[in-house]
């Protein structure tokens, strides 16, 4: 297992090599030019300054030179430095990581709960208007588009009922727990700020319930039918033959047996969320990577687009790893090696 | 006389056919077995042995219709609410399947699963407490290494070493009726004499009741003290394990008997022709008669009732009265 797990490591490297080349590439292929991003309107007609810029930025430099280049910084951990806030694109990464790793987190665990419960009672009373109810909703969420869903859930829970506050991780000018992990709320938890937790929490219920209302869909849909069908298979029987009560048999030996699936599309659900993301926090003004991201392309700020990509591509290849390892712990029919 | 342990009367099984109607699965059978006695159940595949026993557990699908009766020591199985029928099954009647890989749940230990039976009909033990009875019961059945099998899980056991965990899992209650359906079909021929001589012993040791199916009339021979043959929904010949053999009054019980290899090992096995019915295709008449070598006219019109012949009880228009030598030998 060690081995395996170190297998799969050791091949990210390569993995992300082939993403920063393509990512690179790609950046240099499109037909808007960087220089706008850099060079002030009124300047471009000064060609001394043009250069300068070009020279101060590399770009004076032939394509295969700025790759290696690129890749040489690359692998010092240095994703360049963004057009736009002159900062190095690491950083402000950095910076921002957290706020979507726990939105994203936060919507990974209301999908997946969501998600498990409707399908196991979709399962336990299927046939029944519960089932249907499920079933729409479940539905419902998969096909809404994110920013539809999100403007409208904004619009009706926070700007008409006032249920839940507005956007952004904290009200405005209320300033954020020390830095410890980068998620307000555990940070909050970590500093005994219970009123700020509970702030935290709150800014974050709406976005991470619309991201996470969009995988519900799927994760319902396998959930229901696994269970479904182990209810029918020959362990069930005899569970049943042993005096189980149904309960007992959904929970203890369907349920285990439909974990194996949701595992596995769990890692195809986390890419998505990542994606998701970038609309949700567009719309819920969420400080992460999503809105840098959003930022970055529409001012072809091409560092800030690449170190984003690299870093999706290395979360993505995390958790694909993170499932593969769960589904082998979760199956003792599976030895890897 | 004491009152039977297991009595059928007239039990009758419909499945929806599809079209809005009902099949018949089951078309009437009654049988009786006293405390500590084996019957074996014998047919072959479709004939509708399985169901019949699955039917006294309510462990068929909702969409079968049941009716008839089946008491369990006076007390009638059919119809009974739930919470009842749960505290028989795998306390008072266990259960063995035919295939032990799928009938365990691949993802639990196979200690788990043994001892789920006791904790399931015993709230107040404590696991550790079941989970060492799951080790005595794992050396009854003679599992070497029992702690450390406890811990394994089913693909980590042989086929033979699964359905003894399978016994020992339908025995944690000491039920006092066993029923095994094929609980050697998916087994090597070696592994399954020891697991019918586990059967035996248990037989032996525990005066335990038990219904053993089977589509070879070879393996119940040695163990079973009366026998059903089933054919298309019903019992075509019932009997005394000796009579059913030697005396044997139906062409299909003759017919199977013609399939049991010989000892000799001459490899000469006597076939019945042909493939049985399903229950939305069944002839009518006897159903046995499109396969049958003596069918007359009368054969095809009229099911003929199970009547007594000779020593075995027999459904058929024209009997055998042949004896076993002039059957086999
Ligand atoms: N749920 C069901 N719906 C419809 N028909 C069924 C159902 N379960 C069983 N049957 C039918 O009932 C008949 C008897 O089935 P049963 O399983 O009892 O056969 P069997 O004698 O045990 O045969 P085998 O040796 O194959 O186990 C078969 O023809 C089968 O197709
Ligand atoms: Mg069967």
């Amino acid at each position: 297992m060690l081995a395996y797990v170190l297998r799969r490591l050791i091949s990210i490297p390569f993995l992300l090599l082939g993403v920063a080349s393509v990512s690179f590439l790609l950046s240099q292929m499109t037909k808007g030019d960087p220089l706008a991003a850099l060079v002030p309107e009124r300047m471009m007609s000064n060609p001394e300054i043009v250069e300068t810029v070009k020279a101060q930025w590399g770009l004076d430099q032939p394509l295969p030179i700025r790759y290696l280049r690129y890749l040489g910084n690359l692998v010092q951990g240095d994703l360049g430095t963004s057009f736009a806030t002159r900062r190095p694109v690491a950083t402000d990464i950095a910076e921002r990581l957290p706020a979507t790793l726990e939105l994203v987190i936060a919507a990974m665990i209301i999908g997946t709960a969501m998600g498990l419960t409707l399908g196991l009672l979709s399962a336990r009373f299927r046939g029944s208007a519960f089932d249907s109810i499920a079933r729409i909703f479940a539905l419902i969420g998969s096909s809404l588009p994110i920013f539809w869903s999100g403007l409208i859930l904004l619009y009706v829970l926070s700007v008409r009922l006032a249920i839940v506050p507005g956007t952004g991780r904290l009200p405005p000018r209320i300033a954020p727990p020390p830095h410890h992990t980068g998620f307000y709320t555990v940070d909050a938890l970590i500093a005994g700020d219970l009123s700020l937790f509970v702030q935290a929490l709150t800014h974050l219920a709406l976005p991470a319930f619309v991201l996470g209302w969009a995988v519900t869909g799927i994760i319902t849909r396998l959930v229901r039918s696994s269970i479904v069908e182990g209810l029918s298979l020959d362990y069930a029987r005899t569970a049943r033959a042993k005096g189980a009560p149904e309960r007992v048999v959904l929970v203890r030996h369907a349920l285990p047996n439909a974990l194996i699936p949701l595992l596995t599309i769990l890692g195809f659900t986390f890419a998505y969320l990542i994606t998701g993301a970038v609309l949700t926090e567009a719309i819920f003004s969420w400080p992460g990577i999503g809105s840098y991201a959003v930022r970055a392309a529409g001012a072809l700020d091409y560092p800030a687009i690449g170190g984003v990509t690299i870093v999706g591509s290395v979360a993505f290849l995390l958790a694909n790893l993170l499932t593969d390892i769960a589904y082998a712990w979760a199956n003792p029919r599976i030895k890897v090696h | 006389m004491s009152a039977p342990l297991l009595s059928l009367k007239d039990l009758r099984i419909a499945f929806p056919d599809g079209d809005g109607g009902m099949a018949e699965g089951l078309r009437g059978v009654d049988l009786s077995l006293d405390p500590g006695e084996v019957l074996g159940i014998v047919g072959e595949s479709g004939s509708g042995k399985s169901i019949a026993m699955m039917a006294l557990l309510q462990l068929l699908p909702d969409s079968a219709r049941v009716s008839g009766s089946a008491r369990f020591k006076g007390q009638e199985l059919i119809g009974m609410a739930g919470p009842r029928i749960r505290r028989i099954r795998g306390k008072s009647i266990g259960c063995i399947f035919q295939d032990p890989l799928s009938a365990f749940n691949p993802v639990l230990r196979i200690g788990d699963q043994v001892a789920e039976a006791i904790l399931l009909h015993d709230s107040s033990r404590s696991r550790r407490d079941a989970m060492k009875a799951v080790e005595g019961l794992f050396e009854r059945v003679a599992i070497p290494q029992p702690a450390r099998r406890l811990r394994q899980y089913p693909h980590e056991f042989s086929g033979g070493m699964r359905q003894r965990a399978m016994i020992a899992m339908a025995l944690a209650n000491s039920p006092e009726l066993l029923i095994a359906d094929e609980p050697t079909t998916a087994l090597d021929v070696t592994v399954q004499a020891q697991i019918l001589d586990l059967l035996r012993d248990l037989r032996r040791d525990l005066g335990i009741g038990m219904v053993l199916i089977t589509h070879d009339l070879g393996v119940v021979a040695g163990i079973a003290d009366k026998i059903a043959v089933m054919y298309g929904g019903r019992i075509v010949e019932r009997g005394a394990t000796d009579p059913v053999f030697y005396e044997t009054a139906h062409p299909y019980t003759a017919g199977l008997i013609g399939a049991v290899p010989d000892i000799e090992g001459t490899g000469a096995l006597r076939q019945i022709e042909g493939t049985p019915p399903s229950i939305f295709t069944r002839p009518g008449g006897c159903s046995f008669h499109p396969r049958c070598t003596r069918a007359q006219a009368i054969c095809a019109q009229e099911d003929p009732a199970l009547a007594e012949v000779g020593n075995t009880d027999c459904a058929c228009h024209f009997p055998l009265i042949a004896t076993r030598t002039e059957v086999a030998e």
